[in-house]
């Protein structure tokens, strides 16, 4: 059952096309990649996406509770409204709050008291912050971040300010997550205990995950569907091992003379 | 955890109840004469002015200049109604009033310029704020033009100041501290991925807004009702940059460092009184020296609480300890 169809999603910044006519689908609780060479796109259609940029042309459709929602074109926070979580690959954390803050604003979205309830922060409000607060806490623990709830974020180390923007997406309560290099500069040991709660968020959550990744690795091991772009044109679609043996991916990533690859 | 809230909230509660007794009984014995109240009353005035526009340029990232424009509105406002209805409940009715339509003009202002960013949005404000000291100056059946209004009921005592003062401290404390401030917070920081959050960036840079011209507004009928006398030139360009000063030297985003900044700049400036030649080269100077050894303001984005007092004191008994050994 298709959860998101991308259809001949086009964007020109000027004369350049970074995106031109790409095809995606993704099925409900699939993990699928998207990878290529660097300058490809990727980031560009998670961009059109979430909203951040608007399509030239193309559509992207929601299709959640058997209703196709149209959502191109919508604002960003809407987009996240509709259930479509991402993270940064160069981090984007609210640097200067602490990690417990940059999960609790992810969840203002799903926050019912008023605007009157919170200059008297009346009981609706105390209630609704206490289950705030212990769901914070509760997806902090996830990946073992609840101890340093109360440090800044720009003060946790790498791998761990990756891991807050998994936790910070997860607090919107997606039904879809984009994951932007989420292994970047991590090490090999790093990198696998990555992939074990990539699992384990996907099963957990009921999630469907796109992902970019650079680590060849980690794509063709977590991955069941994997789309290659390059130059914005999406050239090869399939599963891992046909991704690997498939020439045009292979000149996209080495170059046109491929004799002895 | 239920019992740690409610002893938290009794010590507020003490904490203000004396400031208030012990204040009132000064006024009262008159050691608190004319004089140190019309210090105090433009203290508790800078302060409702200066938390509210750190609710929009130090928490929600929005540099407005044209914060004056918002207290005229208040000003005006609760001046003509307390003119022609002088009672207290005539006051208590101007001051909401004046508040409510600096929220209002705050609103349809806002949401046409909160889309700009920056240096693009201070102009758009400023000119605002002009547009109405233009309008106060020309509108002279209704605000008596450039000769200004006086002779207006003088109801501010230090109850009232205390009122609106604290209650606006509270109400825009628990503000920051909901959902809605956070939400505020965290489009200073980096409004693409507060958007990308779920966060609407129009709506909270709105209400940001149109809450810190509400405040505004109540300074502005506070003023009026103590000074007795308006004229659209005491709200000129000059006013938004004092209060600007204000907030940044408090700190962009600390409450308690506006609050402190407030009360220090007035005193530096009364007690400067005494060298009216050197009073604004002095305090330009200050202002030059506590912004050159503490560029992120008094407070810098925390707020005074008695925990970071005790860490305080602790840090330099651990100092002291540390010197004997």
């Amino acid at each position: 059952m298709p959860i998101l169809t991308v259809n001949k999603l086009t964007k020109a910044f000027g004369g350049l096309m970074a995106v031109s006519n790409v095809n995606i689908q993704l099925k409900h609780g699939e993990l699928v990649g998207l990878i290529g060479p660097n300058g490809a796109g990727k980031t560009t259609v998670f961009n059109l996406l979430t909203g951040i940029y608007q399509p030239t042309s193309g559509t992207i459709t929601l299709h959640q509770n058997n209703e196709d929602i149209a959502i191109q074109g919508l604002k960003p926070y809407n987009v996240c409204k509709r259930g479509i979580a991402r993270t940064f690959q160069n981090i984007r954390l609210f640097k200067d709050l602490t990690v417990m803050d940059n999960v609790r604003i992810a969840m203002n979205k799903n926050t019912n008291y008023n605007l009157l309830q919170a200059f008297a922060h009346t009981k609706a409000y105390s209630t609704e912050e206490k289950e705030i607060l212990d769901e914070s806490i509760e997806l902090l623990k996830i990946l073992k971040l609840e101890h340093k709830k109360d440090e800044l974020a720009k003060n946790l180390p790498y791998g761990e300010q990756r891991h807050l923007e998994i936790v910070r997406a997860l607090a919107t309560k997606p039904s879809i997550l984009l994951l932007d290099e989420p292994a970047a500069g991590m090490n090999p040991a790093e990198t696998a205990q990555l992939t074990e709660t990539i699992y384990w968020i996907k099963d957990n959550f009921n999630l469907t995950i796109l992902l970019i990744e650079h680590d060849m690795s980690l794509v063709m091991k977590i991955c069941e569907r994997i789309y290659v772009l390059d130059y914005g044109m999406v050239i090869a679609e399939g599963i891992p091992s046909e991704i690997k043996s498939n020439k045009r991916v292979i000149e996209a990533y080495l170059g046109e003379d491929t004799e002895n690859a | 955890m239920k019992k740690s809230i409610n002893g938290s909230t009794l010590k507020k509660f003490i904490t203000l109840a004396l400031t208030f007794a012990i204040v009132q009984v000064l006024v009262s014995t008159n050691i608190i004469n004319d004089y140190i109240f019309s210090t105090l009353a433009t203290i508790c005035i800078n302060i409702i002015l200066a938390t509210s526009l750190n609710l929009i340029t130090g928490f929600t990232g929005q540099f407005s200049l044209g914060h004056a424009g918002f207290m005229s509105i208040g000003a005006y406002t609760c001046a003509i109604i307390t003119l022609r209805n002088p009672t207290m409940l005539g006051f208590v009715i101007g001051a909401l009033a004046g508040a409510m339509l600096a929220a209002f003009i705050g609103f349809f202002v806002g949401l046409p310029t909160l889309r700009l960013k920056g240096d693009y949005l201070a102009i758009a404000t400023l000119g605002m704020s002009e547009i109405i000291r233009i309008l106060f100056i020309n509108l002279d059946s209704v605000t008596n033009g450039a000769a200004g209004l006086s002779g207006i009921p003088q109801f501010i005592n230090w109850g009232w100041l205390f009122v609106f003062t604290a209650g606006t401290i509270i109400l825009l404390n628990n503000f920051i501290k909901s959902s809605y401030g956070r939400a505020c917070i965290s489009l200073r920081e980096d409004e693409i991925a507060a958007e990308s959050m779920g966060i609407n960036s129009t709506k909270y840079k709105v209400i940001a807004f149109v809450t810190g011209a509400f405040f505004a507004g109540i300074a502005g009928a506070v003023y009026s009702s103590y000074y007795y006398f308006l004229e659209p030139n005491l709200f000129n360009f000059q006013k938004s940059i004092d209060i600007l000063v204000i907030v940044v030297l408090g700190g962009l985003g600390s409450l308690s460092g506006s609050v402190i900044a407030a009360i220090l700049l007035a005193l530096i400036s009364t007690y400067l009184q005494s060298f009216p030649e050197l009073r604004m080269v002095i305090y330009a100077i200050l202002l030059i020296v506590i912004m050159l050894f503490r560029p992120q303001g008094i407070m810098g984005s925390k707020e005074l609480s008695l925990t970071v007092f005790k860490k305080w004191t602790r840090g330099l008994r651990d100092k002291k300890n540390g010197g004997v050994a």
